[in-house]
């Protein structure tokens, strides 16, 4: 017999079970399922064997917090002592950080790979591509370029400010917290991480809790390989995030959702607090007639599930299409995805599974809704929390599908007259992070590049551009602000403090009092760059 | 203005940006020119307003208001093609034959709420970047500058685009409507009590902000032994204190900081300096804005009040209540709890505090919050060195005051309490633009290795191609690579 049940309790409280009356003997298993999101809602099922009945009780009681506001004002505390003695600021600390943060990914690949199948059931290739090399890649870069990027960078002067010269100096902001998410959870945490070390900044880092094992295997590595006086990881949920929050910080790097995006924008706002949200959207891919189909359906199926199975922030959300083309372009993607997974994807050891309960829940309900449009796919696995691969046809736009950022294994394909028409119809929603659009027309990509606001885009893949290291990666509007990777991340994490140096000799006449009318001419004439006002005016 | 008329104003605005319009460089070039007109052919309207919210000298609006708007506005034109163009980025040997690049575009509509103590200055400086950077905008003067207020209400509509560009006049009730809209950028120039009523609201659009703040901005004198020198640092610092809007200014000189034993000597200096260029009578004093209105006058005089900080004053003090003039007063060591050292001055009061070495002062600052600005006046290079290093601020000038607002090739913008984002030359294009990047993909050469399913062989394609190892490939193709 299988009781399930649901329940609200408060995050700080946690539930025990306190009786449980069975009419026979038997054998009893609890088992939680897994962590839902918002933390607040929780599922357990009791098993009982051999069958009987029950009656269960439950207390809920006030967990002992396990870092509170007092912890985190004590951390920050802690930290600011450690970043004023200038330690985090020479580039022999950064570089050994760095140094340190490489050895730490590349002697613990296997461990990574377990807590990453533990909380995803991510591939090993996928994880390879997605967490390790990435960071590794960031790590050998800053390594590399750390002594330009901290050089003072010259700055132009003009007659202005006649005779000085000026210059551009990186500093660090001081104390950094980042908070990260659960899909990607040691790329999109050691990633700003990175950047904030390379920057010299002291970090604190607060990993998601819907990817538990990875992150106390973080909590873990931090301890082991880096500075533990600037650098620390805590673990928790939203208690210990909102303990974070009221703090002040330097910067706030956040990666996740709006609806967070901005409680973590209204924490910051009290002590004006500069913020970096990397958030996400609906990422729409244009499919036009005038392509190469083969190689645009690989790419597709590979950005949307080769990627931890569409839970990705910059996976292909929907596609648009023209209503010719739309029936060659689902059994080319059905091809791709025979290639891919294999007659039965749900069985496939490369398709991530979906985070948690919470998620599953919330996916088969958008595809439930629009269940008569599914062409390919639609088949689901609750306890292995598994959704095959699934396209839909046509979906009306007004359906919760196509009103939330998927974050699944679901593909609407909207279809329209003219390719162009899709412009319009990406235009009229929020930007999204990244826009796609498969296509050999030039004119058309030209007009999609300068016509579509997006924060990133990629013509002719998909995904790939949050590789390049000399691409500014972020978003725009609803999509985020603030960008990072490559160097970019280095000058997200500094302060740009413009020096300027003057002489002694070299001050117009205008600048101070009196002010007579001969000096409004030379004033206007300097401004004007006038020569020759300029010599009339000071011959009077 | 009430919520239909907003609402009416913001469509216009969006059918402007959607229309395409304002993304042509055309577009951008002719509304700068008009700035410029506007600026020329209304200068005694302008010199006019300012002498009635504030009293200003007209060769000081010339100087700090007019002629930093034209330059900007020159400077802009001369660039804004170079500006507006694609960015190529590099791209390593794997990805051929792709191509990267990053697109600067508008972010839309965009918001700029501005100060009273430079309103011509704060409204269209940050118009002109958000006009190169083709957006369409919404100006809120400030209503502590009535006349200069209304000039921009009345006069931007006849030199400017006015469906892409209009001014929203009023008081607290109008802001807060406004910041009740979506919008993709606000820019906020004032204090950072308003900045985080701004900041909460911006929120719930995701709206980026950038906070133009202030602080208290402290200027370190050392011992200067040349009386050049000497005479050169007094003049700069009295112009950094009284001579923009008389220390109502955010990057206006808040304190000094000097060596006990040379403080006399600049006292002595400032004082011959401010009777030259102001005079020594309040009632006749010249060359000075007025303090702006009855609240901030109140709050300069209690800053006085005192008995600790009233009897460390060792020259001015004098107020001309009916004239809102509170003379150039000077205040040697007051307390460092008294409110005058916690809160910024914004005024024109000037405490010098002593240290018995000037070296210290790098502490002094770094026990406080991190100012817009930092001046120094010295000649030793390792102590400039030591400043740079060791503090933090928006900007650092060495020598004089103030005078890094017009130098375009620095970002302008503060750190830590005095805000963030910044402006000026080529940061204010950036300030009002998306940098898009943008990779542009061949279908030929694709690499199966990409994708599941996932083999051995794919895996170790991985590792060499992420290590960019193209010799390692060319092996492991060859099946030559174990």
């Amino acid at each position: 017999m299988v009781i399930s049940f649901d329940c609200r309790i408060d995050a700080s409280m946690s539930m025990t079970l306190s009786s449980l009356t069975l009419n026979k003997s038997g054998s009893l298993h609890i088992a939680q399922t897994c962590l839902s999101m918002p933390s607040r809602h929780q599922s357990w099922r009791l098993l009982c064997s051999p069958i009987c009945s029950a009656s269960l009780s439950l207390v809920v009681e006030e967990k002992r917090g396990t870092f509170n506001r007092d912890n985190a004002n004590k951390l920050v505390k802690d930290l600011k002592k450690v970043f004023n003695t200038g330690k985090t600021k020479t580039y022999e600390w950064r570089m050994s950080q760095l140094t340190n943060m490489l050895k730490m990914i590349e002697e613990n690949e296997a461990d990574i790979y377990r807590a990453l199948y533990k909380d995803l059931s991510k591939p090993e290739s996928e994880a390879f591509i997605s967490e390790i090399a990435m960071t590794t890649g960031s790590c050998k870069l800053a390594l590399k370029e750390l002594d330009q990027w901290m050089k003072p960078q010259k700055a132009k002067t003009t007659v202005t400010t006649y005779p000085s010269s000026a210059q551009i100096v990186s500093e660090p902001l001081g104390i950094v917290l980042v908070i990260s998410t659960w899909n990607y959870p040691f790329l999109l945490s050691l990633d700003p991480v990175i950047g904030a070390l390379a920057a010299g900044n002291a970090v604190v880092l607060k990993p998601s809790e819907i990817a538990p094992a990875s992150a106390s295997l973080l909590s873990k590595l931090f301890q082991e390989y880096l500075d533990s006086s600037a650098i620390k990881v805590v673990e928790g949920a939203v208690d210990e995030t909102t303990a974070l929050l009221e703090q002040k910080w330097d910067k706030i790097f956040y990666t996740g959702n709006g609806r967070v995006g901005r409680i973590i924008m209204a924490a910051a706002a009290k002590h004006l607090t500069p913020v970096i949200l990397e958030l996400g959207g609906k990422c729409p891919v244009v499919v036009d007639s005038n392509t190469n189909l083969q190689v645009s359906a690989k790419r597709i199926v590979a950005g949307k599930w080769g990627c931890n199975n569409g839970q990705t922030c910059i996976a292909p959300d929907y596609i648009i299409t023209t209503k010719d083309f739309a029936p060659k372009l689902i059994d080319a993607l059905k091809n791709e995805l025979l290639e891919f997974f294999g007659e039965n994807p749900m069985k496939s050891k490369d398709m991530s599974r979906l985070v948690n309960l919470y998620h599953f829940k919330r996916l088969t309900s958008l595809m439930d809704e629009v269940s008569d449009k599914i062409v390919v796919g639609g088949q689901r696995n609750e306890e292995k929390l598994k959704i095959s691969p699934t396209i839909l046809l046509d979906v009306p736009e007004n359906s919760q599908i196509m009103q939330e950022e998927i974050f699944g294994p679901l593909l609407p394909i909207l279809t329209v007259e003219n390719v162009k028409d899709s412009f319009d119809m990406i235009n009229s929603r929020s930007k999204p992070l990244a826009a796609y659009i498969f296509t050999s027309d030039e004119e058309l990509k030209k007009d999609f590049v300068r016509d579509i606001y997006a924060g990133g885009m990629l013509i002719n893949d998909t995904i790939l551009h949050l590789t390049v290291d000399s691409l500014p990666f972020g978003g725009v509007g609803e999509s985020g602000m603030g960008s990072y990777h490559g160097k970019f991340s280095f000058d997200s994490f500094s302060h740009k403090k413009g020096v300027l140096y003057r002489a002694f000799t070299g001050d117009s006449p205008t600048r101070f009092p009196p002010y007579t009318p001969v000096k409004l001419r030379l004033l206007k004439a300097l401004i004007s760059g006038d020569i020759f006002q300029v010599l009339l005016s000071m011959i009077g | 203005m009430d919520q239909v008329e907003m609402s009416i104003n913001l469509s216009e605005l969006r059918q402007s940006l959607s229309s395409g319009r304002t993304r042509d460089a055309a577009w951008r070039k002719s509304q700068l020119q008009a700035i410029l007109r506007l600026l020329n052919e209304n200068e005694d309207q302008i010199f006019q307003a300012l002498q009635h919210d504030l009293g200003k000298h007209p060769v000081e609006v010339y100087r700090d208001e007019i002629g930093v708007v034209k330059k900007s506005a020159i400077y802009a034109l001369s660039c804004i093609d170079k500006w507006m163009a694609t960015k190529n980025s590099q791209l390593p040997w794997l990805f051929f034959p792709s191509r990267a690049e990053v697109l600067p575009e508008p972010l839309g509509i965009v918001l700029i709420f501005v100060s009273w103590n430079f309103p011509i200055t704060l409204a269209l400086d940050p118009l002109v970047g958000a006009i190169s950077a083709g957006n369409t905008v919404v100006i809120k003067p400030s209503e502590l500058a009535p006349e200069t207020s209304a000039f921009l209400a009345k006069t931007i509509p006849v030199y400017l685009d006015s469906k892409a560009i209009k001014v929203v006049e009023g008081g607290v009730d109008i802001a807060g409507n406004l910041l009740q809209q979506k919008w993709d950028k606000i820019f906020f120039t004032g204090s950072a009590r308003v900045a985080r009523i701004i900041m909460a609201a911006a929120l719930n659009h995701l709206t980026p902000v950038i906070l133009e703040l202030g602080g208290k901005c402290p200027t370190i004198v050392d011992s200067l032994s040349a009386s050049l020198d000497l005479k050169v640092a007094a003049k700069r610092i009295a112009a950094g204190k009284w001579g923009a809007c008389n220390g109502q200014a955010c990057i206006a000189i808040d304190y000094i900081l000097v060596e006990h034993k040379f403080s006399s000597t600049l006292v002595e200096l400032l004082k011959k300096t401010v009777q030259r260029f102001y005079g020594e009578n309040v009632k006749s004093l010249k060359n000075l804005s007025k303090i702006v209105n009855k609240h901030h006058f109140n709050r300069l005089c209690n800053l006085m009040e005192d008995p600790a900080v009233a009897s460390s004053i060792v020259y001015g003090g004098k107020i001309d209540e009916e004239n809102l003039i509170i003379e150039p007063t000077i205040l040697l060591d007051p307390p460092l709890d008294s409110e005058i050292m916690q809160e910024e001055i914004f005024g024109p009061l000037l405490p010098i505090i002593t240290l018995d070495k000037i070296k210290d002062s790098i502490e002094f600052i770094n026990s406080r919050p991190k100012p817009l600005a930092i001046y120094a006046f010295t000649k030793d290079d390792a102590f400039k060195k030591a400043i740079v290093t060791e503090t933090s601020s928006g900007s650092v000038t060495f020598n004089d005051t103030i005078i890094q607002f017009v130098c375009d090739g620095l970002p302008f913008g503060g750190v830590g309490q005095s805000g963030f984002g910044r402006y000026h030359g080529k940061y204010s294009f950036d300030a009002f633009s998306h940098e898009k990047a943008v990779l542009h993909r061949s279908f030929h050469l694709e690499l199966g290795a990409r994708h599941p399913p996932w083999i051995d062989f794919k895996m170790k394609f991985l590792r060499l191609a992420y290590m960019y190892d193209y010799w390692g490939l060319i092996l492991l193709y060859l099946g030559l690579k174990r």
